[in-house]
């Protein structure tokens, strides 16, 4: 595969991805009912105890529980399994697999293998997928503009969530003009490229692209001051707390004091 | 490069998320002042293009191919600060929405590559710009993702050190430094380094025959100030920790009495072994002044590479303080 089919692909994968995204959290799942802000608090809290666990079975169970919400969210196991597990575990597995030989400590019977290897790889591994899968759950259940918008609860400055606003749009944006360059580029390319005229493509495509961005940053900035804008940034905060969201909170903070507390 | 959630242990990534801040604090209120109503949209573009710009193949020589990060052209474009807040967030979207680095991780991730990187960037750049503005830039990216990726690989290597169950098995990532730093380096000295020069170098090679203008934002802004440079060797003084024993001659009269203090010693002069007891001289002058921080670990503080930090921190304060004192007096 070409570079162009590879940069390709993966500009392809990036707005599909974005696409699940916005189609799941529409669906009307458990998780997509509860209140943004609930979610990026508990789910956050919860990647964090399942990064404090200084054992194995609390952080199992906290992927159980992963799995259960995203059944019960309407996301199917087929998407968790192609868009995380395997992908984390091929990378990290990379990564575990020689810890299991390098780690020194006790053997396990005649195998070359140490039971701290083991046990640290076990470690990295689950860490790694539950802490995956919790974060697939937020981004698979909430609108991104309410993932967004609720980073106010962390304390995140007005102007960031903002800027974090528009980027994810013009991410979009810019990763089609992107894709259309490239698929313009290859439809006009006949016979092998050198390395050298791949490179000057490759490196010219990403200088009209930064030239596009300083552009069309002028131009948003014109029609944001024709609308009214005079550096003042509001953002509309339109989340309400109902019964539900109360409970999911209560729920959130019980199983983050139960994973802490029995993986400490 | 972007270190996924579980590698790092909390008590390191509350760290860098703690590291980070200030400098994102100064970078918003120095390109808040500079662009004024212009901020958010400039930002959320450049951020925008920052993260599709990742996602490029890049062809290298020998028919591999490599993805480059852009912290070198983001800082000859925009400037040191806003370089910062656009490449953060960059990172923070894609570990958020695209599942590219933890979200635990922001921190550390945000840490070694959009801050550390933008400053080595410019502090590789300015001061070759004028004269060989392709050159640096290359030269800028190269410096700044081989240093992002020995950030992180130091920040891999201590966790072992710090962070082991009772059976002694790591609890998060395994890899000693001696394994950590080979393994990060190798990669990013070959071919993720050569990505960022030829794209850094490259684009901006591109931009000085298409639009020579965009190319003032790096080269112009102001000095980095040097605390921002004193406070990232702060928050980098716990690796003192890693330096087994110490120094040849700053022995402790305890150090005379102790079998495995007299082995060290013995080993650093020859095998020459050291005298029975400690001498009287250094016996009677030692008890004269107790450090309120001795061996850089103060009493109140249990965490060690904390107590380190807090040294570190009032030994600075102190110098300067001092050095602010003598000034004036000659003034």
């Amino acid at each position: 595969m070409s570079f162009l089919e590879r940069t390709l692909e993966g500009l392809h994968e990036a707005m599909q991805r974005a696409f699940e995204a916005e189609h799941s959290a529409a669906s009307r799942g458990l998780l997509q009912q509860i209140d943004a802000r609930i979610k990026v608090l508990g789910l956050f809290a919860l990647i964090v105890a399942a990064t404090m666990s200084r054992r194995l079975w609390p952080i199992a169970a906290l992927l159980a529980l992963a799995i259960v919400l995203t059944a019960l969210s309407r996301i199917s196991i087929r998407t968790l399994v192609s868009r995380v597990w395997i992908g984390a575990l091929l990378f990290t597995g990379a990564i575990a697999v020689p810890a299991l030989f390098l780690t020194p400590g006790t053997a396990i019977g005649s195998l070359p293998i140490t039971r701290q290897g083991a046990t640290t790889a076990g470690f990295l591994i689950l860490r790694v997928e539950t802490a995956a899968t919790l974060a697939i759950l937020l981004v698979f259940t909430t609108p991104w503009a309410h993932v967004l918008k609720a980073l106010r609860v962390f304390r995140v400055p007005v102007v960031f969530v903002a800027v974090f606003g528009m980027t994810c749009r013009y991410i979009l944006l810019l990763l089609d003009t992107a894709h259309d360059m490239f698929e313009s580029r290859r439809s006009r390319t006949v016979g092998t490229l050198s390395g050298s005229e791949r490179r000057h493509m490759a490196v010219a495509s990403a200088g009209v692209l930064l030239n596009r961005s300083s552009q069309l940053s002028g131009d948003v900035y014109l029609a944001m001051q024709s609308r009214g804008f005079r550096g003042e940034v509001y953002v509309l905060d339109d989340f309400r707390m109902t019964l539900r969201d109360w409970a999911a909170l209560a729920t959130f903070a019980a199983l983050v004091a139960a994973a802490v507390w029995a993986g400490r | 490069m972007h270190i996924p959630d579980g590698y790092l242990s909390p008590a390191t990534c509350a760290t860098m998320y703690a590291a980070s801040a200030p400098f994102w604090y100064v970078a918003l209120r120095r390109v808040r002042k500079a662009l004024h109503t212009r901020l958010v949209p400039r930002l959320s573009l450049f951020a925008a293009f920052s993260f599709v710009v990742m996602m490029f193949n890049l062809p290298l020589p020998g028919g591999t191919t490599g993805h480059a990060v852009g912290i070198g052209l983001a800082t000859v474009v925009l400037g040191p600060w806003a370089a910062m807040l656009a490449v953060s967030i960059a990172i923070v979207i894609q570990a958020l929405f695209f599942g590219d680095g933890g979200i635990t991780a922001i921190g550390a991730n945000c840490f070694n590559m959009a801050i550390v990187g933008a400053l080595v960037a410019y502090a590789v750049y300015r001061p070759l710009a004028k004269r060989w503005p392709v050159v640096a830039a290359g030269l800028a990216g190269y410096a700044a993702i081989n240093i992002s990726a020995l950030l992180a690989a130091i920040e891999f290597g201590l966790q072992p050190l710090w962070y082991r169950d009772a059976s002694g098995a790591p609890l998060y990532c395994p890899y000693p430094l001696s394994v950590t730093i080979p393994a990060m380096m190798i990669g990013h000295l070959t071919i993720a380094g050569f990505a960022e020069l030829v794209i850094s170098a490259g684009v901006v090679a591109f931009l000085r025959r298409s639009d020579p203008a965009m190319l003032q934002g790096g080269a112009s802004s102001r000095p980095i100030p040097a605390w921002a440079a004193l406070a990232v060797l702060l928050i980098l003084t716990p690796l003192g920790i890693l330096a087994a024993g110490s120094a040849w001659g700053e022995w402790m009269a305890s150090d005379f009495s102790d079998p495995a203090a007299r082995a060290q010693i013995a080993a650093q002069s020859l095998h020459q072994p050291p005298p029975a007891h400690a001498p009287q001289g250094l016996a009677r002058l030692a008890t004269i002044w107790t450090a309120p921080f001795a061996r850089y670990a103060p009493p109140f503080i249990r965490g060690v590479s904390f107590g380190y930090l807090l040294s570190a921190m009032f030994g600075t304060g102190l110098v300067m303080l001092s050095c602010l004192t003598v000034v004036r007096l000659l003034r």
